[in-house]
């Protein structure tokens, strides 16, 4: 077996060095009916072409995204990844390391998460970020349960163009924890009327922006009803590169930022692992869920990173804890990193407006497609359109000509029949003018 | 200091007629070390004997602070937030924590005096 | 303190070279990827356009290039050498799993593709389930939990459905003192009080005291085995049946899988549900701290109960059941969502990756030798050091510091000389049950004359602290790209982000 060292010899030395005469020795204290005697009965060890062989033959089976024309979104967009991310994040030291709760020999993660950390404040005009999550939809969760805690309130309301999973993620863990949601319903056009439901029992008001069906907003109006009443305002972002064209969360008067980083150096793999950011202002960092890395100097005074404020974790505080994550994104936050860092200002800046390009280029061209109607005054990267029929049979359809053509929004609010004509469509910087052809003249046929 | 009470808990209280000042023991500064950081409780608030109304954290762990005495609180040592560490450095003095005003006074009469704290740490070491 | 002692003008020491932070080496208008510039005279913002510059810094790929990888020259990986912390299973990640992952038609699927597109996808979250089911004699798994601890939040989740589901809640989890934090942590965050078991003085759960805890508000127990102690809880089934009898659930903390992978089914233990490390036992790399990924393992009674989504055998293929009433195996008394989409889909890969190349046979071999190693370093090294608890242990050995009494040398001044000589610590201080912890996981991977190299040294540190030569060791480590940190000034003035140099008008 190519990953065990131990040859014979060394087993039977060591055995004689313990004293016991073999390796079911050191097991005496398994229950003898729970030990088993022989290996479980599934195959045996393979060679590295052997598994190779089966991985490939079972990715042969998928449709993938990278070749065919792709306008899948809702929280997961296809976007390109500069070769240098995947060769640094594949390098051993990063790959291959713990949490770094050893400073001296972990600086390199540490000054990373730092850069990280303060990235994602940057992008989302916020004072302060963790050092990650495990995704949107658990930072979205964490960001309601924190809201509780500072407010010491009960009731979450969210915007009905909060994506289905992050509503349904948020409301599990409430549930268990005893909390209100009051859930808006899914609002299309983007219209709905938030304002009335905050109160004075709410702790905080969870806006997507854009929006799950891709309408773009101000939030400042909703931030100063929420503060008028003491609530805080929880701004969900789902496509990250938004932030390159639309005002930063924090400039509207956000309290709490959770999102989604995919979108920066991460792969798409079906939907994980990605990586949750999570940010908030300066007063609230003691309330905040995760791992936090902070500044200080060495006993030689020089500058260097650790992570602080643990006191607020479960390893530390127990029961107490702020949340009981553990494990984050590191790795997935390394990749964030590195993707924009080559951007930098002016890169992020134009991947951002091109995105932006590209949604308008195909918004045209859809609606050029007779049956077809765009919902969507605004948008960033993905808007929503009627196609007059049900929808999901006809990305089936597109699927069978090699077209990802969209996502019907009934896959994620299923069993609303007024939203079952509707289609998610969302374009990047992958999408070509041909690839925007291919599917409207695909549309053509289907409709 | 004859007035002064203790706490198996490592708090101390000091009379002012109705009114006790709480901080943490010398002994319990020196098991927790560098102090960090300290949660406050909201004055006017009123709690109950042994009730958890503070927190005091070092780099590696959290020290709940509880009320050896029911009542209200009537003030919190606001320096504490910007110079945590005053507790280690004067923590009988200067590193107080809360002034409370007893409900109770006679619950005063089950805490430590000074030898009898005194004689408690000496057994746990 | 003495800075090193060969000064240099660049302050760089070989090839320890200082790297600034990214925001340090900015140029405006510098970038590493080459776009388009896109003309948005008609945007469709709505008034909503970015009003300031986001301050991200402009560095070229070559730039970028050496950053990050002079960042990666300060970190100790498993790459680098032994990692012998305890509790996290620091084991040999194979590359052929990071190829696997990346394989075009797994590695860029898009989570919400039409099924029809995805049948290789949902045969490999299947094929892995099906083997996790069988390691560990369990009916059926819950993929989706994010790692660890959240796979934790899955199985207590599923235990509080279940009660509730019979209309008996209850108030009260029971976690030995030893636990993980994340045990108590995520029974807080399903409502739940927390009352800590006592361990007995073999390092194990005190039977007696726990069965008097027992009561009928009691929804679970959380238990790690083999235990933080490194030990076999040998009580277990008695404990499951007092558990059972009590009409509570039984939550195993699998974070110690490794040592009886192949050997020991939980389900023949009487598990109710456990999470699956697979960053641990299932060799996908830690990442500097993720991502991970959680599966967990639910008895029959706690199986209606699992989170959406999950992949079932439908009539025309694999199905992926993303709602409650679904009409093909959706389950009405599911407690819900716990994230987005449908699971760490990279993890899955590299997992089962792992997992074929190792086998039924390997996979065995894997436990035999974890446990061997341990046991190896627990012989070879009780002479010199104090061993918590006598032998044999399973995949870790638990020391204290009795040994260092009386020396000078604490536990963290022991651990961190081991950074001078080349070795990742131990884990420090943790479990909490003995004074001053140093716990020893050598795992599988570790070759016997790594674990000799390792013994040599830690013995040659033992004679060294009880000669009465402690000074050196209150410094350590000195020879790292920092020596230690100041992480009371970190917590008591915290900054968290980096800001330029001179402050421009406040917020």
């Amino acid at each position: 077996m190519r990953y065990l060292p131990l040859t014979g010899d060394n087993r039977r030395t060591m055995l004689d060095s313990i004293g016991v005469a073999a390796v079911e020795d050191l097991f005496v204290d398994v229950p003898k009916a729970a030990l088993l005697k022989e290996a479980i009965d599934l195959p045996a060890h393979q060679g590295e072409l052997e598994v190779e062989k089966a991985f490939r033959k079972m990715a042969a089976k998928n449709l993938n995204p990278t070749d065919a024309p792709c306008f899948l979104g809702a929280g997961a967009y296809r976007h390109h990844v500069p070769a240098t991310v995947d060769a640094l994040i594949q390098r051993g030291e990063y790959l291959t390391s713990y949490t770094p709760y050893q400073p001296e020999i972990s600086q390199g993660t540490l000054q990373y998460l730092f850069e990280f950390q303060t990235q994602v404040a940057l992008l989302t005009g916020m004072k302060v970020a963790n050092a990650s999550l495990y995704d949107g939809a658990t930072a979205a969760a964490e960001a309601v349960m924190m809201a509780a805690r500072v407010t010491k309130r009960n009731k979450a309301v969210l915007c009905g163009g909060l994506h289905p999973h992050y509503r349904e993620t948020t409301e599990t863990m409430a549930g268990f924890l005893g909390l209100e949601i009051d859930a808006a319903a899914p609002a299309p056009l983007g219209d709905d009327d938030l304002l009335d439901r905050i109160d004075e029992d709410t702790a905080c008001l969870v806006v997507q922006n854009p929006g799950f069906f891709g309408h773009v907003r101000d939030l400042t109006p909703l931030a100063e009803a929420c503060h008028a009443k003491g609530a805080l305002l929880v701004a969900v972002v789902t496509e990250i590169v938004s932030l390159g064209a639309l005002n930063a969360p924090g400039a509207m008067g956000a309290d709490i930022v959770a999102a989604e980083g995919q979108s920066l150096g991460n792969a798409l793999s079906f939907g994980g692992p990605t990586v949750g950011l999570f940010a908030v202002r300066n007063k609230h960092i003691r309330q905040m869920p995760g791992r936090l890395c902070g500044e200080t100097t060495d006993a030689t005074g020089r500058r260097g990173y650790v992570l602080t404020l643990s006191t607020r974790e479960q390893h530390i505080r127990r029961e107490k804890a702020t949340s009981n994550i553990c494990t984050n994104s590191g790795l997935c936050a390394l990749a964030f990193t590195i993707h924009l860092t080559l951007l930098g200002e002016e890169g992020f800046r134009r991947l951002a407006r091109l995105n932006h390009a590209k949604a308008i280029e195909l918004a045209g061209k859809l609606s050029d497609v007779s049956g077809i109607k765009v919902l969507n005054e605004t948008f960033f990267n993905e808007f929503t359109v009627d196609l007059g029929q049900a929808a999901a049979p006809v990305v089936e359809a597109l699927a069978g000509k090699g077209i990802l053509g969209g996502i019907p929004v009934s896959r994620l609010h299923p069993g609303q029949p007024d939203l079952e004509n509707l289609l998610l469509v969302a374009a990047t910087e992958t999408n070509g003018a041909d690839d925007m052809d291919a599917l409207c003249q695909a549309l053509r046929e289907v409709l | 200091m004859a007035d002064v009470k203790f706490s198996k808990e490592h708090e101390w209280i000091t009379i002012d007629g109705d009114t006790g000042t709480v901080g943490i023991t010398p002994y319990a500064q020196e098991q927790l070390g560098d102090v960090v950081y300290v949660e406050l409780p909201e004055t006017g608030k009123e709690f109950d004997k042994d009730a958890e109304v503070a927190v005091v954290e070092s780099v590696k762990a959290a020290s709940e602070i509880y009320t050896p005495v029911a009542g209200e609180i009537v003030a919190a040592n606001g320096d504490l937030e910007d110079n945590p560490g005053t507790i280690n450095s004067d923590p009988l003095a200067a590193g107080w924590i809360f002034k409370i005003k007893l409900s109770d006074p006679s619950q005063l009469d089950g805490l430590l005096d000074e030898a009898a704290y005194n004689d408690y740490i000496g057994d746990l070491d | 303190m003495d800075r090193p002692k060969t000064e240099t003008l660049s302050g760089n020491q070989g090839l320890r070279i200082e790297e600034p932070l990214i925001f340090e080496q900015d140029a405006p208008g510098r970038c590493g990827v080459d776009l388009p510039e896109t003309d948005l005279a008609d945007n469709r913002l709505g008034g909503v356009e970015r009003q300031d510059p986001v301050g991200l810094p402009g560095l070229s790929e070559p730039q970028v290039v050496r950053h990050f990888t002079r960042l990666s020259q300060k970190n100790y990986g498993i790459d680098s050498g032994f990692y012998p912390l305890g509790s996290c299973t620091m084991k040999h990640n194979p590359r052929l799993n990071e190829k696997m992952a990346r394989l075009q038609g797994l590695g860029d699927l898009h989570p919400l593709q039409p099924e029809s597109t995805v049948q290789g996808a949902l045969e490999m979250i299947d094929t892995l389930a099906h083997w996790l089911k069988e390691l560990t004699g369990m009916p059926a798994v819950a993929m989706s939990p994010a790692a660890g601890a959240h796979g934790e939040l899955c199985g207590i989740m599923a235990i509080r459905a279940a009660l509730e589901d019979r209309g008996d809640p209850r108030s009260r989890v029971l976690v030995p003192e030893s636990a993980h934090g994340t045990n108590p942590a995520t029974a807080a965050a399903c409502g739940y009080s927390i009352d800590s078991i006592p361990a007995d003085d073999r390092g194990r759960v005190d039977l007696e005291a726990f069965k008097s805890m027992l009561g009928d508000d009691v929804a679970a127990i959380m238990l790690t085995n083999p235990n933080t102690c490194g030990l076999f809880e040998n009580d277990i089934i008695e404990i499951a049946d007092a558990v059972h009898d009590a009409g509570a659930f039984f939550y195993c903390d699998g974070a110690n899988f490794n040592a009886i992978v192949g050997r020991v089914r939980p389900g023949d233990l009487g598990v109710d549900c456990m999470h699956l490390n697979l960053h641990k036992t299932f060799s996908t790399p830690h990442g500097g701290g993720g991502p991970g990924s959680g599966p967990t393992v639910l008895s029959e009674p706690l199986a209606p109960f699992a989170p959406l989504p999950f992949v079932v055998h439908g009539k025309n293929g694999f199905h992926l059941v993303e709602t409650i009433d679904d009409p093909i195996g959706g389950s009405a008394k599911s407690f819900g969502r716990m994230k987005g989409f449908h699971g760490q889909m990279g993890m899955f890969i590299r997992s089962l990756a792992y997992i074929l190349s190792h086998g039924a046979d390997g996979l065995r071999q894997v436990s035999g030798d974890a446990v061997l190693n341990a046991n190896y370093l627990l012989a070879e090294l009780s002479d010199d050091l104090t061993a918590s608890f006598p032998g044999p242990c399973m995949h870790e050995a638990l020391f204290d510091d009795r040994f260092l009494k009386g020396t000078g040398v604490s536990t963290l001044d022991f651990a961190k000389a081991m950074i001078d000589e080349g070795f990742h610590p131990m884990t420090m201080y943790f479990p909490l049950v003995v004074s001053g912890a140093l716990l020893m996981e050598p795992t599988e991977t570790e070759s016997k004359d790594a674990l000799d190299q390792y013994i040599a040294v830690v013995k040659g540190l033992a004679a060294k602290a009880k000669s009465g030569n402690d000074g050196p060791f209150h410094e350590a480590p000195v020879l790292t790209p920092r020596q230690r940190l100041d992480e009371t000034a970190a917590a008591r003035n915290p900054v968290l982000r980096w800001t330029p140099p001179v402050e421009e008008a406040a917020e």
